[in-house]
């Protein structure tokens, strides 16, 4: 079985010259990704990879699969097009924080809106890479880049906030080199009857090395992150001795999770105030929330486009006959 | 007026304007007038002048709508230069249509109408009936409004439901005037109309105009006009629409081609007219996709295109300047692909409901980096039937987008359309391999275009993309000679269509001469109509079709003419890309109102360039 599984994984990676730079998180993500594609066994030829511009964008190249690298910020309307012609493809959008929030902020709003049956990998570095580190949309305030020589000036976007906002059905997020963490959520998504957006908490090394240490170093990660469970409590810490709960202005508070145990919250997926709790938290007064933290039912988009399509796409009449419909006249 | 007969005016043909109120119901009026009209036998030509303003206050100059008809017995190449005839239901459709009638022209007005107040809102000083304003016209006087409530008077209706038949007591009055048949309109008006209050009071209305031409003095004030049936060649006809030609013709190449469409569009104006008449196509296979903005809606179509349906995107000039990226990301990855453009005055927002032709150097040369793209265009309402076809062909045949002009005035004029045969036409022949696929980017020898291998193909895995690919292989190349050549398979691929589209034709008049006009898109009938009433032997009109690649004989039939004339509705576009393309040196004639060119501007130019 091992061995077979082997064998799959090998036929998700393609021929091609993998050009990350020694140390990138894109080739952890890349490994955890041919890893979950062997996994869930999906053919190939029926997979497809859609991707804007930036460091992550090149994916595609690597996996053997169908791919599109496109023009940036554009890959949901592309990947959008393509799902409704070809609705039965299991596609999946990877993108970057400067890709889907900054220029392709307006797809990504819309894609979610939609809900079409996709999955978005957000590779989240804070950063612009690929033209030589100027701060992102979600870089923090304060972020010295070449273009922000004194620090940059304007707030952060949420990437999941956002989502939440746009009426996303499916929110979650892994850190790049979380294997287990990051398999189990790009499987979910997979499932995910709608858009599922994952956010990828992708390290820089060149750029912006150690953004995420706050959260993802081996000192931090006990304190500072929180794995989510549906219907399971949402504790962490050292032997989960640390719980959120909600105070009666409803905020989170952390607090001792064996003194408060019956205070502490249970993590629901479909609860959207929990949702933005949950995704609004960050260190050090709060962990920050990794998994699935929403997924939630609604109508999908491909679904309803041949739902009300008369003709489901196929030709029914020929143009012959619809213009010569109505008011003709006959010269002999 | 005292000079005027009950007789036949021994004219050719005879333009009128319908003008009125949004909710006057003009442009359903004008539209049956022209079925009547076609019914009787005459040819015509129709344009649809429609506010900007979606409800402009009622009355005032800028929400006047009209309709202009040109018909006769001769052949009709235009919605006409100036109306002989105006039927103003209000002061404002008088004031606004005014400066654009022939002298002597006949105005029929609704005095009903011409109250204080909506003298007010025309911004008349003064009732112009009181003054000199309309000396050098002929005033037919006539209280629509009031005829028409009396008329509708038994159906006990609301005052505003019975002013609602106005249009159709006037229709039925100028079905008079014309010597037509009025039970062709009133079966008509039978299957518009639902509600049987409704119809009765609209039949009534209408029937009440014919007659009140027929027995009142009106008659004395009034000629009738008469015209013997035009010579058409046999066959069926239907009244079309610009913007529908277009849509039939997108559908009627994916029948040839034998795949569905994904039509992927935001709206604006003008181009808004073809993604409604699509949204009512599904049954043809056609799909619709409106987009959050430009460059979603030309990506969807990129990405359907991907996924083996027949991409194709439309808006005008400002839309397709930003939809200019992803045009060359298809080129790139030599996508089929359609690109419509509807043009409109510009640069900006411009003059959103007027025309022009000044998107030509756009679509020819306005990307980054070396990158050709075919273009078409349209030159007559019904000609968006074939050149739509042509653009889906050429796209799909050799891998390419393919940009498509037509404009504004195109969409929204109508004439008499010889219906064809779908069965007639060649089929579209697609290269969507599905196995045995051994090279996936191996090239047709003629075409030089990559085989359309679609996800879900198996043994067709493969990436494309934005970067430089390998010649051979499609992989990402940044090797230097790799992209030279690359870049000169972009240019030959282009250039080669030229062996796949028809020779140019001289549209009237001798293949060699004194002067060609050449023109191309929406000047067709103007330019045509012009050389018909010169009728000087040396004299021809060239019209281009296919823009890029020019057909190949384009240079040798221009320079078998003393002069060339291009008129345009631009600042001299295509006259530069005729210096350019074929190294001619033509004399550039220019309009740049948001007006289509009249006849007679056109013959005074080519008068004064053969005369010179």
């Amino acid at each position: 079985m091992k061995n077979k599984k082997n064998k799959l994984e090998h036929n998700f990676s393609s021929s091609q010259e993998v050009r990350w730079c020694p140390g990138c998180g894109d080739y952890a993500v890349l490994k955890t990704m041919t890893q979950t594609l062997s996994k869930i066994n999906l053919s190939p030829e029926n997979i497809v990879f859609v991707s804007g511009i930036g460091c992550a964008s090149r994916m595609p190249y690597y996996i053997e699969t169908y791919g599109f690298h496109t023009i940036h910020g554009r890959a949901p309307s592309i990947a959008t097009g393509l799902k409704i012609s070809q609705p039965d493809l299991d596609i999946w959008v990877i993108t970057g924080d400067g890709d889907a929030l900054s220029i392709g902020g307006n797809h990504l709003l819309h894609t979610l809106r939609r809900n079409l049956n996709l999955n978005i990998i957000l590779f989240n570095n804070e950063v612009y890479g690929l033209t030589k580190g100027q701060f992102s949309p979600t870089s923090r305030i304060g972020t010295k880049s070449p273009s922000s020589p004194k620090g940059s000036i304007g707030s952060a976007v949420n990437a999941g906030l956002f989502a939440l906002g746009a009426g996303g059905t499916f929110i979650a997020r892994a850190i790049d080199t979380d294997k287990r963490g990051l398999g189990s959520v790009l499987e979910s998504a997979h499932f995910h009857k709608g858009t599922s957006l994952v956010e990828v908490f992708q390290n820089c090394i060149v750029y912006n090395d150690k953004v995420f240490s706050n959260f993802t170093s081996k000192e931090n990660a006990i304190d500072f992150q929180i794995h989510l469970e549906n219907g399971k409590p949402l504790l962490f810490g050292k032997d989960n001795s640390k719980g959120l709960r909600i105070r009666n202005n409803l905020e989170l508070e952390v607090v001792d999770s064996k003194n408060n145990k019956d205070d502490i919250l249970i993590h629901d997926e479909t609860n959207p105030v929990l949702s933005q709790l949950l995704l609004s938290m960050e260190p050090p007064e709060f962990p920050v929330a990794l998994g699935v933290i929403r997924k939630v039912e609604k109508q999908i988009y491909e679904n309803n486009f041949y739902e009300s399509h008369s003709s489901k796409m196929k030709r029914k009449v020929s143009i012959n006959s619809v213009i010569r419909n109505g008011d003709i006249w006959t010269i002999t | 007026m005292n000079n005027m007969k009950k007789t036949n005016i021994d004219e050719k043909a005879i333009t009128i304007r319908f003008a009125g109120d949004s909710g006057d119901g003009i442009q359903l009026m004008g539209a049956q007038f022209a079925k009547s009209t076609a019914l009787k036998g005459n040819d015509f030509a129709t344009f649809s002048d429609f506010p900007a303003e979606i409800r402009a206050p009622a009355g005032s100059e800028f929400g006047v709508s009209s309709y202009q008809i040109n018909l006769g017995s001769a052949k009709i190449m235009t919605s006409g230069d100036s109306p002989s005839v105006l039927v103003a239901f209000n002061p404002a459709a008088l004031k606004v249509n005014l400066p654009l009638l022939n002298s002597g022209a006949i105005i029929i007005i609704n005095t009903g109408a011409f109250t204080k107040r909506n003298l007010a809102k025309a911004k008349f000083d003064k009732d112009p009936r009181l003054t000199s304003a309309l000396s050098s016209f002929q005033l037919v006087e006539l209280d629509i409004d009031k005829l028409t409530s009396e008329s509708v008077l038994r159906f006990g209706l609301s005052k505003s439901k019975a002013s609602r038949c106005k249009n159709f007591l006037a229709l039925g009055l100028i079905l008079w005037v014309f010597g037509h048949d009025i039970e062709k309109t009133i079966s008509w008006i039978n299957k518009l109309f639902i509600d049987k209050d409704t119809i009765e009071s609209n039949k009534t209305a209408l029937k009440a105009g014919y007659f009140f031409g027929e027995t009142n003095e009106v008659s004395t004030t009034l000629p009738k006009y008469f015209f013997p049936p035009s010579d058409f060649s046999s066959g069926e006809y239907r009244n079309v629409k610009g913007s529908d030609a277009l849509a039939y013709g997108l559908a009627a190449a994916a029948e040839l081609a034998d795949l569905p469409m994904m039509f992927c569009s935001y709206p604006i104006t003008p181009a808004s007219s073809l993604l409604h008449k699509l949204s009512e196509m599904e049954e043809l296979g056609i799909g619709v996709f409106q987009a959050e903005d430009e460059i979603a809606s030309i990506c969807a179509a990129i990405g359907a295109s991907y996924g083996g349906a027949i991409g194709v995107t439309s808006s005008s000039g400002p839309g397709i300047s930003l939809k200019t990226e992803s045009i060359n990301l298809a080129i790139n990855t030599e996508l089929p692909l359609v690109i419509i453009n509807s043009q409109r005055g510009g640069p900006s927002t411009g003059l959103p409901t007027k025309t022009e032709q000044s998107d030509l150097l756009q679509a020819v040369y306005g990307r980054s980096a070396d990158a050709p793209i075919p273009v078409l265009s349209v030159s007559t309402a019904s000609d968006g039937f074939d050149i739509a076809i042509e653009a889906v062909r050429i796209a799909i045949h050799h891998m390419t987008p393919v940009i498509l002009l037509t404009d504004g005035f195109i969409n929204n004029s109508s004439h008499p359309w010889l219906l064809p045969d779908i069965k007639k036409y060649k089929k579209i022949a697609i290269n969507q391999p599905k196995r045995d696929i051994k090279n996936i980017f191996l090239r047709d020898k003629s075409t030089l275009a990559r085989p359309w291998i679609i996800p879900g193909t198996k043994g067709g895995i493969h990436r494309i993309g934005g970067i430089e690919k390998d010649f051979e292989t499609g992989n990402i190349s940044y090797d230097p000679d790799n992209h030279q050549k690359m870049t000169n398979l972009r240019i030959n691929k282009i250039k080669n269509i030229s062996n796949f589209i028809p020779n140019q034709e001289v549209s009237f008049g001798p293949a060699r001469g004194k002067l060609a006009v050449v023109g191309w898109g929406s000047s067709f009938g103007a330019i045509n109509q012009s050389l018909r009433s010169i009728s000087n032997k040396n004299v021809s009109q060239i019209h281009i079709n296919y823009i890029s690649p020019f057909p190949k004989n384009l240079k040798k039939l221009l320079e078998g003419f003393e002069k060339v004339l291009v008129p345009e509705m631009n600042m001299g576009q295509l006259s530069a890309l005729l210096k350019d393309k074929l190294n001619l040196n033509p004399i550039s004639f220019c309009k740049v109102t948001g007006q289509p060119f009249l006849v007679s501007e056109l013959i005074k130019e080519i008068n004064y360039c053969l005369d010179e």
